[in-house]
């Protein structure tokens, strides 16, 4: 059996809220509150959810911009969460921000930004770099002769180009990519889509795909996590979740999609009351059972474990039972 | 005679906007046409800078001062032309009979109130009630909005609130004056969809129970197919196509619309498919391509689109479609050579 590239086993991230100078340190904001997730060579993981559930903090993880608090990240077996294994491996885990204005120095050049990282790993002589500075133009979709250019230059889309240069100059196995498109306009957002699955289908890299458009999300990936409050909702084969969700807040969120097809205006929707509760202090037993339409008495206390629902998903619901294990 | 509910509650007629720069002129509204009859949703689309937002913030003339309009360009509200009102009945119209929830929220916040105080005193500015009527009117719109815990987030700042609560916050400030025209200039960008649901279920409540009119911007076409009863797409500052949205959704006439729809992934769909993508982007607004804007984009476009300019004009006799275009599109979203409009004679 093919091993995971990348590997998250029960990982938590709580920052301290509140804490002045003397501050205890007593209450948290678990924004990432226990995550297990398996992302394996060549494939595309989506990671969908609420704002403020933890979904760039996950990303961020990830590519070791942060530590978890608690739980391992695992690289090809190899425990991320050391710092000398980090600087080792770290240029196998690029990522690509969303806001493709404030992510490039205004102050670099374009062959500049894309060859920084080769400068700070010390890959290559200059020739060298500026080879592949070219080669990544080209990949993306630039005139190299672009390289002299600065930012202030370049329209929103093909500043994101030339993030994914960036990104993809060390030849890393796994790129997150933290809501690429949503600053982009559609018919960008379409190019950009493209370039990422030609760009995996040339390198066989693996993408941790972070977005709030769930079109985009069903477009790029092969699996979809569905968070809420800094846990698992469901985890399932793209077409799985898609054409048979179960979380009732995965029901709730695919059916709170604006379908571009006027007929369907008058379709049943899934209206959800209230709001996110605040991560400082989620609801006790299952996180959404405050917002969820079928919730029951015993989800006041009782909190869901992720279980297997079929061979191609799992769900942290009361509702179902573990379909595999028994 | 129509009737007088047929009439225009606000008509634009050759509205045209320019920036003089040091490095030549801008126009971000090229002489655009439309108008929107009472407890109309009318949603205006296009790709980025094409002009969406300065069109919108011309009706509550709070452009810029460097964006100039070219005489000529009319405004009617009512009747009245708005680009000629005194400042002063211009401030008793804007907030109270035509609001506007803008796409940057700190444009409407005052960051240093409570926010349950900035609505209460667009509420007391527009209607004469007690400081308790207020406060509950204030509840109310807060409630509607879908922020829990109304009376608790009163007394918030709007820095100690999530960005789609700010942004539902200014939905509650605009509609705290009971408008006769709401403009949304992309209400709903920052949000959740969950919550984007929530707020276009509340503008098409608040447009069956009030009438009132909407203009309503956006890139998202989902949010159009949901909300709009007609669609303006803009391009390069230009209207290039109206029409309903069953119209435009099931037949777009413009190769630029039928890009924008195709662009969009479907949820509904099985296949994974390459997106379809219009070439290209955007082009300079200093350095337009000649004759048709979108030409050099368009995979239908012949040598005569980079010459002569087309303009917007009627697509069929039955409805009030509009198209400018050479080449509009067929049923199936060919091109229709034989329905080479008369523009070119
Ligand atoms: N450095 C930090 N210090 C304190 N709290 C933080 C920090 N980073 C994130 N958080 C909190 O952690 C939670 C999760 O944040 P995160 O950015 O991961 O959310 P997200 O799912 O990416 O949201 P969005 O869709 O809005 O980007 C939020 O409540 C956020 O306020
Ligand atoms: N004050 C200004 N000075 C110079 N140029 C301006 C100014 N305001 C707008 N523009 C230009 O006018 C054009 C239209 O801008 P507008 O803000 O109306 O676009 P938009 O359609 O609302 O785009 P978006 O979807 O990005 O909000 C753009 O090219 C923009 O750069
Ligand atoms: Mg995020
Ligand atoms: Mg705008």
């Amino acid at each position: 059996m093919q091993k995971p590239l990348i590997s998250l086993k029960n990982v938590k991230k709580y920052f301290p809220v509140g804490s002045g100078l003397f501050g205890k340190r007593d209450r948290w904001v678990k924004a990432v509150d226990g995550v297990s997730l398996d992302i394996y060579p060549g494939e595309t993981v989506g990671l969908v959810g609420e704002s403020g559930c933890g979904k760039s903090t996950i990303g961020r993880m990830v590519v070791g911009l942060t530590n978890p608090t608690e739980g391992e990240i695992y690289f090809e077996d190899i425990k991320l969460t050391d710092y000398r294994s980090k600087k080792k491996l770290g240029k196998n885990l690029q990522m690509i921000f969303q806001d493709p204005y404030s992510s490039l120095n205004p102050r670099m050049t374009i062959a500049d930004i894309i060859q920084e990282p080769l400068v700070l790993h010390k890959i290559g002589t200059k020739k060298e770099r500026r080879k592949r500075v070219d080669e990544l133009l080209e990949r993306v979709g630039l005139a190299s002769h672009y390289g002299g250019r600065y930012p202030n230059q370049f329209s929103g889309g093909q500043r994101q180009r030339i993030g994914i240069a960036r990104a993809l100059v060390l030849e890393p196995k796994l790129i997150v990519c933290d809501e690429p498109v949503s600053a982009l306009d559609v018919s960008i957002q379409a190019q950009i889509l493209n370039l990422l699955k030609e760009i995996q289908e040339d390198m066989g890299l693996s993408y941790l795909f972070i977005a709030h458009g769930i079109q985009a999300i069903k477009h790029i990936s092969d699996k979809v996590a569905v968070m809420y409050l800094g846990k698992m909702a469901e985890f399932a084969k793209t077409e799985e979740l898609f054409n048979n969700p179960r979380h009732p807040y995965t029901k709730a969120l695919l059916s709170a999609v604006p379908e571009p097809d006027p007929k369907l205006r008058n379709r049943e929707r899934i209206l959800l009351k209230g709001d996110l509760p605040s991560p400082s202090n989620p609801p006790m037993g299952c996180r959404f059972h405050t917002r969820c339409p079928m919730a029951m008495e015993k989800c006041k206390e009782m909190e869901p474990r992720l279980l297997s629902t079929s061979e191609q998903s799992m769900t942290a619901c009361l509702l179902y039972k573990d379909k595999i294990a028994t | 005679m129509t009737s007088k509910e047929e009439w225009p509650l606000l008509e634009v007629k050759n509205l045209h906007a320019s920036i003089s720069t040091t490095k030549g002129n801008i126009i971000p509204v090229n002489s655009i046409s439309y108008s929107i009859k009472p407890g109309e949703i009318v949603a205006l689309v296009g790709e980025s800078g094409s002009g969406k937002s300065v069109s919108a913030l011309s009706i509550m003339r709070l452009n810029a001062p460097e964006i100039k309009y070219k005489s000529g360009s009319v405004i009617n509200y009512k009747g009245k032309n708005l680009l000629e009102l005194k400042e002063k009945e211009m401030r008793r119209l804007r907030g109270n009979e035509i609001s506007m929830i803008f796409q940057d929220p700190m444009f409407s916040l005052n960051p240093v109130h409570r926010i349950g105080k900035q609505i209460a005193e667009t509420v007391k500015l527009h209607r004469k009630v007690t400081p308790k009527e207020a406060k509950d009117i204030v509840l109310d719109l807060l409630k509607k909005v879908g922020i829990p815990d109304p009376e608790r987030r009163m007394s918030n700042y709007p820095h100690q609130l999530s960005g789609g609560m700010r942004q539902r916050v200014m939905i509650a400030m605009a509609l705290a004056c009971q408008p006769t025209l709401l403009i949304a200039d992309e209400p709903t960008t920052a949000l959740d969809v969950t919550i984007q649901a929530q707020i276009l279920t509340l503008i098409r409540n608040l447009q069956e129970e009030t009438g009132i009119s909407v203009l309503l911007i956006t890139h998202d076409l989902g949010v159009v197919a949901e909300i709009a009863d007609r669609v303006l797409v803009m391009y390069c500052g230009k209207i290039v196509e109206e029409g309903t949205v069953d119209e435009l959704f099931e037949n777009p006439l413009h190769p630029y619309t039928k890009g924008l729809m195709a662009s969009v992934p479907e949820l509904s769909e099985h296949s994974k498919r390459r997106l379809e993508t219009i070439p290209g982007s955007v082009p300079n607004p200093l350095e337009l391509p000649k004759g048709c804007n979108f030409c050099d984009r368009c995979p239908y476009a012949s040598e005569e689109c980079g010459e002569k300019e087309p303009v917007l004009t009627k697509a069929s006799a039955e409805s009030d479609r509009q198209v400018a275009c050479w080449y509009p599109l067929g049923k199936k979203g060919e091109i229709n050579h034989y329905a080479k409009t008369s523009n070119f004679s």
